[in-house]
């Protein structure tokens, strides 16, 4: 039972990575929202995981806020902003998909080299959880380095809000507030974002960061 | 006094949170603005008042381990709370003058002083949590309210100046959730699972068995995410754009208040991997960072036509100084550190006050545009050229003197890091007083308007108390700052 217990949460965890792949390289709007909400089924499911196996019930509310926030809420309302903003074509990536990927594996191996010398005496599940939490997150930053879109930036940040989720429940016992409030504030920063997507559209006409950036003519 | 104090029905260390809670939620509700705007002069009054019993009366913390206070959190919130209330009576002219020009709105102001409030309560909460997960959450918090007045303009620089901070201050927030959560991991096995090792006194106690490479990852991850919210190079990218877009009286808060909290998150991790002797010194990181900071700003000043962003890099500069002391560490250096932010937060904040309302009667933020300050204005251009003397490093002034240390206490232990630590301060001094000379002299720029009202008492107040500690140092801040130093390690 133990090992089997170990072994389902390192299939989870290491399903949260597989999906950040796929993120990296969806290169259309609509599949990108539809392998985020991917990424937070895998992540409640983990998270559902780990309250069975720790037997906290906490982290059921954990879960239960990433399925149905996470999962459902915000997908379908950036969809819909997403198609009344208009800008449901393709979106480019920075230098490629292929150097995209090959730099997520680095860094993948760069949080197993680190997380796993470093969390040496912490106990098994925990320690894979870290490595693979910040391989997400280091992923999730990728991913906004490489995007010039508003929109797939939101999604790296999310994904990697997700990440943080995912260290937050492997670390056993951690208090609740904590969770909570890091819940709490994916909800705050996604109104935080959906204002300013908002009054970008009302400014630019468009969403697209690159534009922002663009604008900055006779200013330094 | 002191037993007035403490029969009070509610301790002063949660007044400093409830006052500005409740004021957050009465202004936001407040049509009237400049009803709203005294009501902001007034809690923040209030608030700071509240911090000033802490020096007489330490209250203490609360069962649950949520929030403390020690001499190292109250120094942070006596000035964070008198910065505040400073700027908040600022606010209230310089907001004025927005209103009638038509760049803000009655409904924009409500939002603008509710958030005012909220980001005292999250600072309020962020220095004097005890617990470090809500330590995290209230810098969150805080970046969250800035990132909102920051964008408040709704211009393209202004969402775009918005935009950015929120990317990179949610990034660095971000990781420093995940350096949180290790140190979590490092404190568990030791003092067991729950609550108790996330409470800050409990880590410290407990720092010198836990395993230190865990320790030592978390820190990397702390500094590279709070670093983001000092404004140190090169994670700094945020910082310019934040002071020059946003109405004037943030980027004094910003400068003034928010890096320092972040600073104050740096130090109690500092703290902790002290108290551990396997550890990695954390030490030779922010003196390496603090010199990137120190030097790169320096060079950019000469490059600046903005003038509050030109006064956005020099802050970059002094942050960076700062985290050199307190990376030097040991009792003169720690002194020097604790001196020159204090030195910094009201300097620099005076000078935004001058340059806020300098761009309301020139019309620009412009540099080129703006000449011969003393002759039309004597009283903002004096009072400004006496800020940037303070900031550049001019003796008699404070700033002078905790530079002064600094460098002295450097060369005597590390003559080889105390050369680009001069260098830097030459370099930057040498762009002040050449942007300077342009600004406050010469034949004067037009002003677009003349009717503005001046509001200096705030000015002139923060540049006595510059002016009086370049001179002489009351002895209980002296004890009190060696008292700190000596904790910092």
């Amino acid at each position: 039972m133990d090992r089997f217990a170990l072994d389902a949460a390192h299939m989870l965890a290491g399903g949260m990575v597989l999906v950040s792949f796929m993120l990296l390289y969806q290169n259309r709007m609509f599949g990108l929202l539809n392998v985020y909400a991917l990424h937070a089924v895998v992540l409640s499911l983990s998270v559902a995981w780990q309250a069975h196996v720790q037997d906290a019930p906490h982290l059921w509310v954990t879960a239960t806020i990433a399925v149905v926030l996470k999962a459902i809420v915000i997908p379908v309302a950036l969809r819909r902003m997403v198609i009344r903003l208009g800008v449901h074509r393709t979106i480019e990536t920075v230098g490629g998909i292929g150097p995209t990927m090959l730099m997520g594996i680095g860094l993948v191996a760069l949080s197993m080299v680190v997380m796993l010398h470093a969390a040496a005496d912490a106990d098994p599940i925990a320690r894979e959880d870290l490595a693979l939490a910040l391989s997400v997150i280091l992923l999730g930053l990728l991913m906004m380095v490489t995007r010039h879109n508003a929109v797939s930036q939101i999604v790296g940040f999310m994904s990697l809000e997700n990440g943080l989720i995912l260290a937050a429940t492997g670390a056993r016992g951690m208090p609740l507030v904590v969770e909570i409030s890091i819940a709490f504030s994916v909800l705050v920063a996604f109104i935080v974002i959906g204002v300013f997507l908002f009054r970008i559209r009302e400014r630019f006409d468009s969403v697209d960061t690159q534009a922002i950036d663009d604008y900055r003519g006779g200013r330094e | 006094m002191m037993d007035l104090i403490a029969a009070l029905p509610v301790v002063p260390l949660q007044t400093l949170l409830v006052i500005p809670a409740i004021a957050a939620v009465v202004l936001a509700l407040v049509p009237a603005y400049r009803i709203g705007a005294r009501l902001n002069v007034i809690a923040s009054g209030l608030t700071f008042l509240a911090a000033l019993t802490l020096l007489v009366h330490r209250p203490p913390g609360d069962s649950g381990g949520y929030l403390f206070v020690d001499d190292l959190n109250i120094v942070f919130v006596v000035l964070g709370t008198f910065v505040g209330f400073t700027t908040s009576s600022f606010s209230a002219s310089y907001i004025g003058h927005e209103i009638e020009i038509g760049r803000l709105t009655p409904l924009h102001l409500r939002f603008y002083h509710g958030m005012y409030q909220a980001l005292s309560f999250a600072m309020n909460l962020g220095l004097l949590a005890d617990n470090i997960g809500l330590m995290w959450v209230a810098i969150e918090l805080a970046t969250l309210t800035t990132v909102l007045m920051v964008g408040i303009y709704r211009t393209h620089d202004a969402l775009e100046a918005a935009w950015k901070y929120f990317i990179l201050g949610s990034v660095g927030i971000a990781l420093a959730l995940f350096g949180t959560i290790l140190v979590y991991m490092a404190a568990r096995p030791v003092i067991g699972e729950g609550h108790d090792a996330m409470v800050w006194t409990a880590l410290v106690a407990h720092a010198h068995a836990f395993s230190p490479e865990l320790l030592n990852v978390a820190f990397v991850f702390l500094m590279l995410g709070y670093g983001t919210k000092v404004g140190l190079a090169p994670l700094h990218a945020w910082l310019p754009d934040a002071h020059a877009e946003g109405p004037t009286p943030i980027s004094a808060v910003l400068s003034g208040l928010l890096l320092n909290v972040a600073l104050y998150a740096l130090l109690r991790f500092k703290m902790l991997l002290a108290a551990n002797p396997l550890a990695v010194a954390p030490g030779p990181l922010m003196v390496t960072l603090g010199l990137i900071s120190l030097i790169f700003a320096a060079f950019m000043l000469y490059l600046r036509r903005d003038i509050k962003r030109l006064f956005a890099y020099s802050s970059i500069e002094h942050m960076g100084i700062i985290a050199f002391a307190f990376g030097m560490g040991g009792p003169l250096a720690n002194f020097a550190g604790l001196l020159h932010m204090t030195m910094h937060s009201l300097t620099k904040s005076a000078i935004f006050f001058a340059v806020g309302q300098i761009t309301q009667v020139k019309g620009t933020q412009r540099i080129a545009d703006i000449r011969g300050l003393t002759e039309s204005h004597p009283v903002l251009g004096w009072g400004l050229v006496v800020g940037v003397a303070a900031i550049a490093g001019l003796p008699p002034l404070g700033i002078f003197t905790s530079e002064f240390l600094l460098v002295t206490s450097t060369f005597a232990r590390q003559p080889l890091l105390a050369l680009p630590l001069v260098f830097g301060m030459v370099i930057a001094f040498g762009a002040l007083l050449m942007r300077l000379s342009g600004i406050a002299f010469g034949k004067p720029s037009p002003s677009i308007t003349q009717t503005h009202r001046i509001s200096v008492l705030p000015l002139l107040v923060h540049l006595a108390l510059v002016f009086a500690a370049g001179l002489w140092l009351p002895g209980p801040l002296v004890a009190w700052f060696q008292n700190v130093a000596r904790m910092l390690g």
